[in-house]
């Protein structure tokens, strides 16, 4: 059982959506053999606390991540970029989270 | 000891005794994420047999909840015979607990709508965590089921064996039909068509044969049990019987 298990599981991304309306974060990863078993491992082993309110699988094979080799290329040249930020403007009074 | 008494009895000693079994493999199971599903079960299920010992001992008035699980003797039970059975392989568990956790469902699906206003809440609290319960052991059972050869065999062989317990989930004896006369408890043989349907529905999908009708094991609600009880029961009553008073 456990041999075949790990033969034929995959690690999938975990992602929690805390509240409706919010963003779903990635919490982790949980090895799993098809989709509904990623979800519900997932459920046991980060929604025991009551965390969340939607789960997203993703099979990790699937993320397309950047490379650290290309982190000159990719990262670099918003450094000197300040004017991307927008602390040209006056905020206006009493705004907060901008 | 009133009807309503052992009815709510019956009920709590399922999930006690079904509970002490899922927590047999806490630390065993076949992955992490297994192992942590199986220990969250056997918690829910605590629970809920927590829920249904507090309100025993609000009837019986002299007894505690921790007396009713733990200071009572094996033929003192009232736990269908098929939550006593042993764990066996990780396909066995599957079995015994697919064909508890449909009674499960259907039986606290009834419940809900008891005149007993404690015993209906307790049912609504339950059945969430039963639906769970029902959809982790049936799709398991499909998953083995339609699995590989052996894994087929295994669950296979498991049904063939658990299957004499299950005629006991439709019985009904005088205190049944007294507790479903007050409008306050289910009627077992009434379910029995649904659970049927949900079996066999389910079966079809795992590719597993359903067994044919033939001895049935009978005797729980009398208190009469499998070899297995008294093993589980002095695991699980060792401590707060040697040590009366230890505390946590």
């Amino acid at each position: 059982m456990k041999l075949e298990m790990a033969e034929n599981a995959t690690v999938w991304e975990v992602f929690i959506q805390s509240k409706n309306g919010l963003a779903h974060k990635h919490v982790g990863n949980v090895h799993a053999s098809d989709k509904i078993m990623a979800l519900e491992n997932a459920r046991e082993l980060y929604t025991r606390r009551n965390e969340g309110s939607c789960i997203w699988v993703v099979k990790s094979s699937e993320i397309v991540s950047s490379e650290t080799e290309d982190n000159e290329a990719f990262f670099d040249p918003s450094n000197d970029k300040i004017y991307r930020h927008p602390t040209f403007y006056t905020m206006p009074e009493g705004s907060k989270h901008i | 000891m009133s009807n309503l008494f052992k009815y709510t009895l019956r009920i709590a000693d399922r999930s006690l005794i079904l509970g002490q079994r899922m927590s047999e493999w806490c630390s065993k199971g076949p992955t992490l994420e297994e192992d942590i599903a199986m220990s969250n079960i056997a918690l829910d299920l605590f629970g809920q047999a927590n829920g249904f010992y507090e309100y025993a001992a609000q009837i019986d008035g002299k007894k505690s909840t921790d007396d009713l699980a733990f200071k009572r003797n094996e033929r003192e039970f009232f736990n269908h015979q098929l939550s006593e059975q042993e764990n066996g392989n990780f396909g066995t568990t599957t079995v015994r607990n697919f064909l508890h956790d449909t009674f499960n469902f259907l039986f606290y699906t009834e419940l809900i709508s008891s005149k007993d206003e404690t015993l209906a809440a307790l049912a609504a609290k339950s059945i969430k965590e039963v639906k769970y319960h029902l959809r982790h052991s049936t799709n398991w059972l499909i998953r083995l089921g339609d699995g590989t050869e052996e894994s087929n065999l295994k669950v296979q062989k498991a049904l063939d064996f658990l299957w004499q317990y299950t005629g006991e989930f439709f019985e009904m004896d005088e205190i049944d039909y007294e507790i479903l006369d007050l409008e306050i408890g289910v009627d077992n043989k009434k379910i029995k068509e649904k659970w049927d349907k949900m079996i066999n529905n389910s079966l079809k999908e795992a590719k597993l044969k359903r067994p044919v009708d033939g001895y049935m094991a009978t005797g729980s609600k009398k208190g009469i049990h499998t070899e297995h009880l008294g093993f589980l029961l002095a695991e699980m009553q060792f401590l707060p019987r040697a040590y009366p008073n230890a505390k946590w």
